[in-house]
């Protein structure tokens, strides 16, 4: 047997590494590099915002009004717009995108063609560019819906018509809404089929299961859907460039028929046009920590959720 | 037979193109317990699941032939599913609680059904829990979570759950294969006292379950029901060849 192994030169444990072996180790050394080269770009991004952004952070950048042409002062209007963005535009989205993802996981059948056609919808709405959504607002809600408005219940006066923060919201809004119907349909589908089952085998109606037992128990889904949505459209700034974002407003907005100042489109704006761009940028990069902290809290908190949600599944 | 609640005419299932029910015709006593017995993947199941209609929710089920409870034909297109399931109830192999309180879970069907009176609510968990023998057990902890329950208690309390929309026929479908055998025998002790006020139909892979609790027994085989008499009959005297091999234990 010895000499039969020996002539062939088949050895039982070899000792040699084979090719594969380095090529394996190869394959995870570059990995790891790339890993490590990311973290890294991310935290030096991160450095100097922080470090070039530190000096303005306050309380008082926070609380008050820009000055003097805003090269000096605050970014509160700017902060309370986008509140009140991601506020209405989650009050349009929220229970649409609901309601959506009810429909596609309740209620279609396997080879419905109008469901396909939704999922498909939500898929290409996912991927559209930001500035297709903003250019459709113009059109639609501001030239059509709200041009529209105006001459039949103004009389023909100005006041729909033009950008202000309700359009912009539901611009905003069609952005965010395939990521709050994933959401949801993902926490509808860890309700268990036999949950929905002892519901119906005791004389429940489909809408009764849904209402008392499906939608209670997705109610962290909606949630990070909620979250996520209103992190992406707390930063976003193309949908609002020419649906309701303003440069500068002497007071904050006090109708859905005004206009608004954002953050981002605040830090956009005096990175390119303002009158002292040197000046500003301790500013700019003040602002740009502070979207920065608010949209990492919320997709952090928003993350969190998601994996208790995950964990019960199991 | 005395009084027959459901009979069945020529009950056939299809899965799709695949049949797996084949003509079924049978009759099913009232007030008594009625075991179906048979290999696994016979349709015994799928049987069981014909009489509250929960076959209704799988898309490429078709189903022929007349299952009449009291007279009326359940698959009627005029019947109101939802009525149906209120007077025939059902508890799964796996309990299946609601992540809710005891309570909640057991005026779950009372609440559906209109009852909103807490009085009314409290004396109708009471009962319930009553009747499924865990009153006692669960009495101080109403508002704890049904998850935190055993998989007995749990078992039990689907029971409960069942019986608090007052049906006139469970349907258990292998209610204790997942419990031990302490458990078990309370779920059988719960079987036999229920059938004074109750129809129940009893699916069970377990022989000598069926034996100890049934009071007829139906054997089925590859989606046809081979014969179907008083327990007793049927476990020392089968007429089919079919029944006795599987009761000796030669197949399943």
């Amino acid at each position: 047997m010895d000499k039969v192994l020996k002539n062939t030169g088949v050895h039982f444990f070899s000792s040699k590494k084979s090719a594969s072996d380095i090529k394996g180790k190869i394959f995870v050394g570059v990995t790891q590099l790339a890993v490590i080269l990311i973290i890294a770009i991310l935290f030096i991004i991160l450095g100097i915002i922080v470090y070039e952004g530190r000096a303005k952070f306050s309380w008082e950048f926070i609380s008050s009004f820009p000055t003097n042409g805003m090269t000096e002062g605050g970014i509160f209007p700017a902060l309370i717009g986008t509140f009140i963005l991601v506020i209405v535009m989650s009050i349009a989205a929220v229970p649409f995108g609901t309601i959506t993802a009810l429909y596609l996981t309740e209620y279609a059948s396997e080879n419905s063609k109008f469901a396909a056609a939704v999922r498909f919808s939500v898929r290409t709405l996912a991927v559209v560019p930001s500035i297709i959504f903003g250019l459709f607002g113009l059109g639609f809600f501001i030239q059509f819906l709200g041009a529209g408005a105006d001459t039949a219940f103004n009389g023909g006066q100005l006041r729909w018509g033009q950008p202000n923060i309700l359009w912009a919201s539901l611009t905003m809004s069609l952005l965010t809404l395939p990521v709050i119907i994933v959401s949801v349909e993902e926490a509808l589908k860890t309700i268990p089929r036999e949950l929905r089952e002892a519901s119906l085998a005791l004389g429940a109606t489909k809408w009764q299961t849904i209402k008392k037992v499906v939608l209670p128990g997705s109610v962290s889904g909606i949630m990070t859907g909620t979250i996520l949505a209103v992190s992406r459209g707390a930063g976003e700034v193309a949908p609002i460039l020419f649906t309701g974002a303003a440069y500068y407003l002497a007071t904050l907005p006090g109708s859905l028929s005004d206009q608004f100042m954002n953050l981002g489109y605040h830090i956009y704006i005096m990175s390119t046009q303002s009158s002292d761009v040197e000046k500003t940028m301790p500013i700019q990069f003040a602002t740009t920590l502070v979207l920065l902290i608010l949209t990492l809290s919320l997709n952090i908190v928003a993350v969190i959720i998601r994996s208790r949600i995950r964990r019960k599944a199991k | 037979m005395k009084d027959i609640k459901i009979k069945v005419n020529d009950l056939s299932l299809y899965y799709g193109e695949k049949q797996a029910l084949n003509e079924i015709t049978m009759d099913i006593p009232a007030n008594k317990v009625t075991a179906l017995i048979g290999p696994s993947g016979c349709g015994k199941s799928t049987f069981l699941r014909c009489i509250n209609r929960m076959n209704d929710l799988i898309p490429s089920v078709s189903i022929t032939g007349k299952m009449l409870v009291e007279g009326v034909d359940i698959y009627d297109k005029n019947v109101d599913v939802v009525n149906i399931r209120k007077k025939i109830g059902m508890v799964f192999q796996k309990s299946n609680p609601f992540p809710k309180s005891i309570y909640e879970n057991i005026a779950y069907g009372p609440r559906i059904n209109g009852i909103k009176d807490k009085t009314q609510l409290d004396e109708i968990v009471e009962t319930s829990l009553r009747k499924a023998a865990i009153w006692d057990e669960l009495k101080d902890r109403l508002d704890d979570s049904a998850l935190g329950l055993s998989g007995g208690q749990q078992q039990r309390l689907c029971i409960g759950r069942t019986l608090a929309v007052s049906p006139d026929i469970i349907l258990m479908d292998e209610p204790a294969s997942a419990l031990d055998p302490i458990s078990t025998s309370k779920i059988e002790e719960l079987v036999h006292e229920l059938k004074e006020q109750y129809t129940i139909i009893i699916v069970t892979h377990n022989m000598q379950q069926a034996a100890r609790t049934s009071d007829y027994t139906a054997f089925f085989y590859m989606g046809n029901l081979i014969e179907m008499g008083k327990t007793n009959s049927i476990f020392t005297k089968p007429v089919q060849k079919q029944t006795e091999d599987y009761i000796t234990g030669r197949f399943g």
